[in-house]
């Protein structure tokens, strides 16, 4: 009887391998799992260069990263998309990059640029902001926070949620901007106020958003939440009925919002080397840059690209919006987040 | 001649299952644990151990996990008393759906939850409305008991199946015996049905405890952040410090806690088995006759109905709802009906490349699922064979097999990477190893749902056949399949659930071209939107279904063939 189970089996196996194997050489990228880009953009470069490009999602930021340096010895693949400021550090440091000039060099702002060699380029950047519920505001005849110090007025009690920074991206970016705020020696003082004043903390960003928050489909208890800066626009995009306001906004004050910048790089080791040099031109052109916004929640570096019209009128800048030096995350970033957990959730 | 034949075969038996085990996770495991210790001169290895850290998340892990386990099995052996020893109205349906919770990923059962009893949950709004307060009384989410809540909604379908079916294949022919030898009710349980029941008591409350030793998104996603698991902190050294040393000790710990409860476990319940004989389906049921026997049968049906059910029911019901954007807190949320949510999943609006079809997930979720099963399936039979002949293979083998339960599903993810990934062309061949990896965590339930059994035949059934001229050959198929095949149906069943649910292992292995259910509705839960989150109920309304289609044919089919052979 275990006859035809085994046939099965072989065949099953086999029509695996045989559908996996049927594809040609092509150029492998390495993105965290919220990348997103358009069928016709990827289409475009794939006809014009006649190659196949392959998407490898590997979790989020941090953990795709950290794949890529565990794998370094034998590259999984020629390019690597998503390290943002707050990990850029570690990959330089693992020495994952050859450098790589790229020509619209000069179409990007100075100010993405923040590795002078060149091993990576930046593609996009966003802010991570607190949304919060604009209803909920309005009924309770509440002023909207416009300091991170408002936050721990009592009369904000319990009505934060953030996420854990050690298992968090947001979570983490958030910490750094009360770091840009209050220093080093001062986040700690600022987050036991918060604690005091009831702030909600979950692991991840699909639990506090979709859970805890009151704005979002979830109905949660909370309404301030730390997300996006671009959430709001995408309440407004993805609604389940027409709205012609969101129903979030974020809180913009000083230093309240994290500036995240997003790059890609080519790996050493890539066997593909003058595809993947074409293959950051491309990330870089008005045209895949124009698919970014709507595609995943960021904003393009290239100043040429139009931003959508859903980003115009729902997405705030923040004049100010919180920055550290990355070698100085990278210096500190585990005693930080070890610090936060001893003092938050012990 | 013919004795050495025998041990030819059933040598041959137990390669198989050896080979797997040592290709698929020795090899992996040596690899990301040899990466971990190799004195580094690489700069990720030089991190330290902080075992204040480490104390504090064992403690807690054994904390919650001997809890969790205690309320499963005090839910769990009564309802196993139910389902062993009862018959009545809505049965087969209340099994299937008890088991359903195992499929569904943990984000999935956290927005259950929230819908059913979040702080704007149907029950917190039904409460507010008759009591007529603005506060929602229940407020039990990112808290222990949540926690302890959903480990008793995962697993208490392990003890309802596991203990249920050996209570349902007990001969009563024993405890008739002993009532009539004068025992008390309460000495026939303690003497005789208990000590024959204890091995599956035994085999259920280390797997459950295993899982809940072992739990990482109940802990991480229901639980907030202030709770920490072995399997969270292994999770969080490696991805956000990418201190592999640490993650390595912490592995370790974990393993070793695992290996000796297994071990203690098989040293406990050691050679004692339920004897079986062959029955007629339904034999040892009968209907609730007296007061309290139906009170019993309605008192806990209720309760399963409410624990194991109503969360997934609200999640049904969830994705065919909106709810209006006046969502004020106190202020009541107007519902509406739609099926807005499931059109939805068929539309690629955005002209997106990492669109999932429905469809296409739902065939790679199943065709995973069921080359996993297929493989437990083999690799279990095999195991439980050669074990039933050889007493050495048995000692060491059902050890060997329980091996990946008590893993991390992070350290074998990583294990695969950095074992496999050197290989040629590895991405593209790296979704293989997904049923692997599945059958590898389902193979410890096969073994622990049909080893008892296929042990448990009596010797003298199989010389009975032989008298009566059934050629040897054919023992097998006329006498122990039809005698394990319930529990073979078990087996086939949770084996598939685990691979439809597992979503550690598979996060490292997975392409975006193979994208599975779960997967799916992760995709679309990372982004805002009352859309998203629609669709995303959706998306796990349609797993939940066929889940309980499959889960219903496998039963279906095994009554069946077995009425055929009376």
């Amino acid at each position: 009887m275990n006859k035809e189970k085994f046939i099965l089996i072989l065949i099953i196996g086999a029509s695996i391998i045989t559908a996996c194997g049927k594809e040609p050489t092509s150029l492998v990228v390495m993105t965290h799992d919220s990348f997103a880009v358009s069928e016709a953009t990827i289409a475009a470069f794939e006809e014009e260069n006649d190659i196949d490009v392959a998407f490898l999602p590997s979790g989020d930021a941090g953990s795709t990263l950290n794949r890529a340096i565990l794998v370094k010895e034998a590259p999984i693949a020629d390019i690597l998309f998503g390290i943002d400021n707050t990990f850029l550090s570690r990959a330089i440091d693992e020495d994952l990059f050859d450098a790589y000039i790229t020509p619209l060099v000069n179409e990007i702002p100075d100010v993405f640029k923040l590795d002078g060699q060149n091993r990576v380029v930046p593609i996009d950047f966003g802010d991570v902001c607190i949304n919060y519920d604009k209803q909920f505001f309005r009924e309770n005849n509440l002023d909207i926070p416009s300091s991170l110090d408002d936050l721990t007025d009592p009369k904000y009690a319990n009505l934060l949620v953030v996420e854990n920074p050690a298992t968090s991206s947001p979570g983490l970016a958030f910490m750094f901007a009360t770091i840009a705020e209050y220093g080093e020696n001062g986040y700690l003082g600022f987050w036991k106020e918060l604690k005091e004043n009831g702030v909600v903390i979950v692991n991840d960003w699909g639990t506090a958003y979709y859970t805890n928050f009151s704005g979002s489909a979830g109905q949660g208890a909370q309404p301030m939440v730390v997300s996006y800066g671009t959430s709001p626009a995408a309440e407004v995009v993805f609604a389940e009925e027409e709205l012609d306001e969101s129903p979030t906004a974020s809180l913009i004050g000083r230093n309240m919002c994290f500036r995240q910048i997003e790059f890609a790089g080519i790996l050493k080791g890539s066997k593909n080397r003058a595809m993947a040099e074409r293959f950051i031109d491309f990330m870089l052109s008005t045209q895949f840059q124009e698919d970014i916004p709507l595609n995943m929640f960021v904003f393009p570096v290239n100043q040429n690209a139009h931003i959508p019209k859903e980003f115009l009128d729902h997405v705030q800048l923040p004049d100010h919006p919180a920055v550290i030096n990355t070698d100085e995350i990278a210096e500190n970033r585990d005693v930080w987040i070890e610090a936060w957990r001893e003092l938050m959730l012990r | 001649m013919k004795i050495l034949e025998n041990r030819q075969q059933w040598s041959l038996f137990w390669i198989f299952p050896i080979l797997f085990i040592v290709g698929f996770y020795f090899l992996p495991m040596a690899s990301i644990l040899g990466h971990t210790f190799a004195s580094g001169s690489d700069s990720v290895l030089t991190n330290q151990i902080n075992w204040t850290i480490a104390g504090r998340v064992v403690g807690f892990t054994f904390y919650q996990a001997s809890l969790s386990t205690l309320i499963t099995l005090l839910v769990g052996l009564p309802s196993a008393y139910l389902f062993g020893r009862f018959s009545f109205r809505g049965k087969n349906l209340l099994r299937i759906l008890s088991t359903l919770p195992f499929i569904l990923p943990t984000v999935v059962v956290a927005a259950g939850f929230n819908a059913l009893i979040g702080p704007k949950g149907w029950l917190n709004l039904l409460i507010m409305d008759i009591l007529q307060i603005s506060t929602p009384p229940i407020r039990l989410l990112n808290s222990m008991p949540a926690i302890l809540i959903a480990h008793v909604f995962y697993n208490t379908s392990i003890v309802i199946r596991v203990v249920g079916t050996a209570w349902e294949q007990l001969d009563q022919k024993l405890e008739n015996a002993a009532r009539m030898l004068g025992a008390t009710p309460n000495n026939v349980f303690w003497k005789v049905t208990f000590p024959l029941l204890l091995p599956s008591i035994l085999s259920a409350t280390v797997l459950v405890f295993l899982f809940n030793f072992t739990s990482f998104g109940v802990i991480l996603m229901m639980g907030g952040a202030a709770y920490t698991t072995i399997e969270v902190e292994i999770y969080i050294q490696t991805m956000q410090f990418l201190n592999l040393k640490m993650a390595g000790i912490l592995s370790l710990i974990q393993l070793t806690f695992s290996m000796l409860l297994t071990f203690l476990s098989l040293r406990i319940s050691g050679d004692r088995n339920v004897p079986i004989i062959p029955m007629i389906e339904g034999e040892g049921l009968r209907k609730p006759d007296s007061l309290l026997e139906k009170l019993f049968v309605y008192i806990l049906t209720a309760l399963l109905i409410i624990l194991l059910v109503s969360p997934t029911a609200a999640l049904l019901f969830r994705s065919i709802s909106t709810f209006s954007m006046s969502n004020s807190i106190g202020g009541m949320a107007s519902l509406g009906l739609t099926l807005e949510n499931y059109r939805g999943l068929f539309f690629n609006d955005r002209h997106s490349l990492f669109f999932v079809p429905p469809i296409a997930a739902l065939r790679n979720s199943v065709l995973f699922a069921a080359a996993s099963m297929t493989t437990a399936l083999i690799l279990g039979i095999m195991i439980s064979v050669s074990s039933s002949k050889n007493e050495r293979s048995n000692k060491y083998l059902g050890f060997l097999v329980m091996l990946p339960l008590g893993t991390s599903a992070v350290t074998l993810g990583l294990g695969y990477l950095s074992a496999f990934s050197s290989t040629p062309n590895s991405i593209r061949w790296f979704p293989i190893l997904i049923p692997m990896v599945h059958a590898l965590i389902a193979l410890p339930f096969v073994i622990r749902i049909i080893q008892p059994v296929i042990q448990s035949i009596p010797a003298n059934l199989h010389e009975a056949a032989m008298t009566l001229g059934v050629p040897e050959r054919q023992l097998w198929k006329h006498i122990d399949l039809p005698l394990i095949r319930k529990s073979l149906a078990t087996a086939a069943i949770y084996a598939f659930a685990i691979s439809l649910g597992e979503f550690g292992a598979t996060s490292f292995l997975i392409r975006p071209e193979f994208p599975t259910l779960p997967i799916a509705i992760f995709r679309y839960l990372n982004l805002p939107g009352g859309k998203n989150y629609g669709k995303a109920m959706a998306m796990a309304a349609i797993l939940l279904i066929i889940c309980g289609i499959g889960f219903f044919i496998i039963e279906r089919l095994q009554i069946k063939v077995k009425g055929e052979n009376q």
